[in-house]
């Protein structure tokens, strides 16, 4: 378990982190994570910026997936795990003591890299998360959050009429768009994406970006992600990790056609990763 | 020269073989291994096979036709005055000879021709012996030369090795088969027996069981009655006594055990919760005879309740707690099989442990966690030793767990032990019990490993 150091008041470096376009809706100072002695994180600064996407890269064990889950705080469930820094959603700092972790969950969903449908029917996969927050009441608001989550994951069309299906029968696609629903059923500001379409083939993952592109409007999205062109296509900001340090972060056009840091540089053309 | 011997010899000439072979590989091949189409060794092995398994052949074979032919040979030679005896006579007579011959104990007096049969007799089994040794070393020599001709570049002997080796594990798993159809031959043969002296209706239906036969006609109490149905409640009773302590407790354990528990807890938790597996059921039995019954009777006194001083709620309590371990141990494996990818997947929708636990882990483990109970349940129908001693002898027909009951297991166990005679209905109930037992049991087992290894397929 982890309770990460609480400061008051974090002294905002004014850095390249500061430089979200738009308003920043999650903001992390210094935030550095160990497992157990090895530290895996080392002093971040990053902003999410609203309604957009921001792509993180970097190559393996780099910490940017370890960075991801400390936005909703995943990293709690890992033994050994301890994060110090300050994170903060909405000027709220979410490793606070008095911060219910159920709460933050349910503002920050995520998506993870396997698709991992409960093995449920398609139906109650959705409505699991409405459910345990007590968002739904009766089977019509149930019926209209199933339909609506799905519509905007894009898998209506397809599963409405095999709703009572197990979703573990859907193909790999369409079971990470049945995650996504899930997320989005919850009604979350910020969606957190692990790899989502490293386990799935390349039609399936363009669906999973045009996706993305789509969720935009309405949601503040991080997205980890192997693939460069990837990060390219859906993200406005990049973010490049390199041994557990936030090496560059930009505007996506930017880091790939003119990287400041020549580490970043090295990495975008391919010559370690 | 006893088999045991036989065996050694062919084992040092085996080995001796084998390293003979290896060096006529190596010789053959120019002192290296490397234009051998298989390594040495296999050469080695080639030549030891064919030293060792035909002479063993022989002497299986020997030994299983040898008494037949020695008998008929015998049998042939008998004197004429044994002509006149009866069938029943005369194989006593051919035991009295073989017995003599043998050097054994002969209760008959022993006549000249007796002894003159019993000299031939053992006459014959020594020829028979010296031919067969002179026809296994004859098979071992020619076995050795012709393994030594074959070796050669070419000889592909790791092939012919891996062939015998495959037949020797298939006969392995062969006789464990085998064992395992004896025994359900034997059973539903003997029950089939039973089943002509009792009506099958009766046995299956009947409400009243008092397995006493009779050895004499006018003996009191002749009639025995075999009906079985008390002996199934009793066993339904007990089990669902058992089932009903172990289940919560061996569930509640699991779920703690794996989704609670530090990891160092665990590790000292869950062998410990095992050693219940080890215990003897023997020292289980007197526990609930000694210590558990005379409990419940003395509570059961002190708010005016008459218990049985042996009862099934006894005998049930003390067997649930045998069996905890099955549960716990087993639906703590499905319930570790759950892929950790589903927790974090609850937990990111801000589900609390507790919620993760009842409507994902569980949901996702129920078939594993079924196959577990049902498994403990076939292990508590077929549990013994408890029950001899604390839950009584007296077939009653009742649903309260306070009063004696009995199993079908402790009817068995009655029924057979002591000194007893093999054709009479009593003896061949228990065979009958047996048989329904058995089926039972196996219909539970074969179920519940049905589903636990559809579930196990659905994470592999």
């Amino acid at each position: 378990m982890s309770l990460a150091e609480t400061e008051g008041t974090a002294p905002v470096q004014a850095g390249q982190a500061a430089q979200a376009a738009g308003e920043a809706k999650m903001t992390a100072r210094d935030a550095n994570v160990y497992y157990g002695d090895a530290q895996a994180l080392k002093h971040v600064d990053l902003d999410i910026g609203t309604n957009e996407v921001t792509s993180l890269i970097g190559p393996s064990g780099c910490g940017k997936s370890t960075f991801l889950r400390c936005l909703n705080r995943m990293n709690d469930v890992i033994d050994g795990c301890r994060v110090k820094g300050d994170i903060r959603l909405d000027e709220e700092d979410i490793y606070h003591p008095s911060l219910d972790v159920v709460q933050l969950r349910a503002r920050v969903g995520m998506v993870f890299q396997k698709p991992n449908p409960f093995p449920k029917s398609i139906y109650e996969n959705i409505v699991y998360g409405p459910r345990i927050h007590g968002m739904v009441h009766n089977k019509g608001d149930m019926d209209e959050i199933v339909e609506s989550s799905l519509r905007r994951a894009g898998l209506w069309e397809e599963a409405k009429d095999r709703l009572e299906q197990p979703g573990t029968g859907l193909s790999g696609g369409q079971q990470q768009r049945l995650c996504i629903a899930r997320a989005i059923a919850v009604n979350p500001e910020v969606i957190l994406m692990d790899e989502p379409c490293s386990a799935l083939d390349p039609i399936a993952t363009s669906r999973i970006e045009e996706l993305i592109d789509e969720l935009r409007q309405n949601f503040t999205i991080v997205i980890v992600t192997h693939s460069m062109q990837q990060a390219a296509r859906v993200s406005q900001r990049t973010a490049f990790f390199h041994l557990g340090i936030l090496v560059e972060v930009g505007p996506t056009e930017e880091i790939f056609t003119n990287p400041k840091d020549k580490r970043t540089q090295d990495y975008i053309t391919g010559r370690f990763g | 020269m006893n088999v045991l011997t036989i065996l050694l010899v062919l084992l040092i000439l085996s080995a001796a073989a084998y390293f003979v072979g290896q060096r006529q590989a190596l010789a053959v091949g120019g002192g290296s291994a490397k234009q051998l189409h298989s390594l040495p060794s296999y050469h080695g092995f080639y030549t030891a096979l064919w030293v060792a398994l035909p002479a063993i052949i022989l002497l299986i074979l020997w030994l299983v036709i040898e008494p037949h032919v020695a008998e008929s040979v015998l049998r042939a030679n008998l004197p004429q005055a044994y002509s006149q005896l009866t069938d029943a006579e005369l194989n006593l007579r051919i035991g009295e000879i073989k017995r003599l011959a043998t050097g054994n104990i002969v209760g008959a007096t022993i006549s000249q021709d007796l002894q003159a049969a019993a000299d031939s007799y053992a006459n014959t089994m020594t020829v028979s012996r010296i031919a067969m040794l002179l026809i296994m070393a004859a098979l071992v020599g020619i076995g050795f030369v012709f393994a030594r001709k074959r070796i050669s570049i070419t000889l592909r002997a790791r092939n012919q090795v891996e062939r015998v080796t495959t037949i020797i594990m298939f006969l392995a798993s062969l006789i464990a088969i085998l064992t395992t159809v004896g025994i359900i031959l034997s059973l539903l043969f003997e029950t089939g027996r039973f089943f002509t002296m009792v009506p099958f209706w009766d046995f299956l239906f009947g409400i009243h069981w008092s397995p006493q036969t009779a050895l004499r006609a006018d003996q009191v109490g002749a009639s025995g009655a075999f009906g079985a149905i008390p002996l199934f409640a009793g066993t339904l009773l007990i089990t669902f006594i058992a089932m009903l302590v172990a289940v919560p407790v061996g569930l509640f354990s699991a779920i703690y055990m794996s989704e609670y528990a530090s990891p160092r807890v665990r590790a000292i938790a869950k062998p410990l919760l095992e050693v219940l597996a080890g215990i003897p059921t023997v020292v289980y039995g007197f526990f609930a005879a000694l210590a558990v019954a005379p409990f419940f009777r003395g509570m059961g006194e002190s708010i005016g309740l008459d218990v049985s001083s042996e009862s099934a709620l006894a005998a049930g309590m003390v067997m649930g707690i045998m069996i905890i371990p099955f549960v716990s141990s087993l639906s703590d494996d499905v319930m570790n099989a759950v892929p950790q990818t589903l927790r974090d997947g609850s937990y990111a929708l801000g589900a609390t442990q507790s919620e993760t636990v009842r409507q994902v882990i569980l949901p996702a483990a129920l078939p594993g966690i079924v196959g577990a109970v049902l498994l403990a349940v076939s292990r508590a129908i077929g549990e013994t030793m408890i029950v001899v001693m604390a839950a009584g002898l007296a077939a009653n027909l009742t649903a309260n767990p306070l009063e004696s009951v009995t199993t079908v297991t402790v009817q068995i166990v009655t029924l057979l032990t002591g000194d007893q005679e093999f054709d009479s209905a009593k003896t061949l109930a228990a065979f009958a019990l047996g048989l329904v037992l058995f089926v039972v049991t196996l219909c539970l087992n074969v179920y519940a490993l049905h589903i636990v290894r559809k579930y196990r397929e659905k994470y592999d």
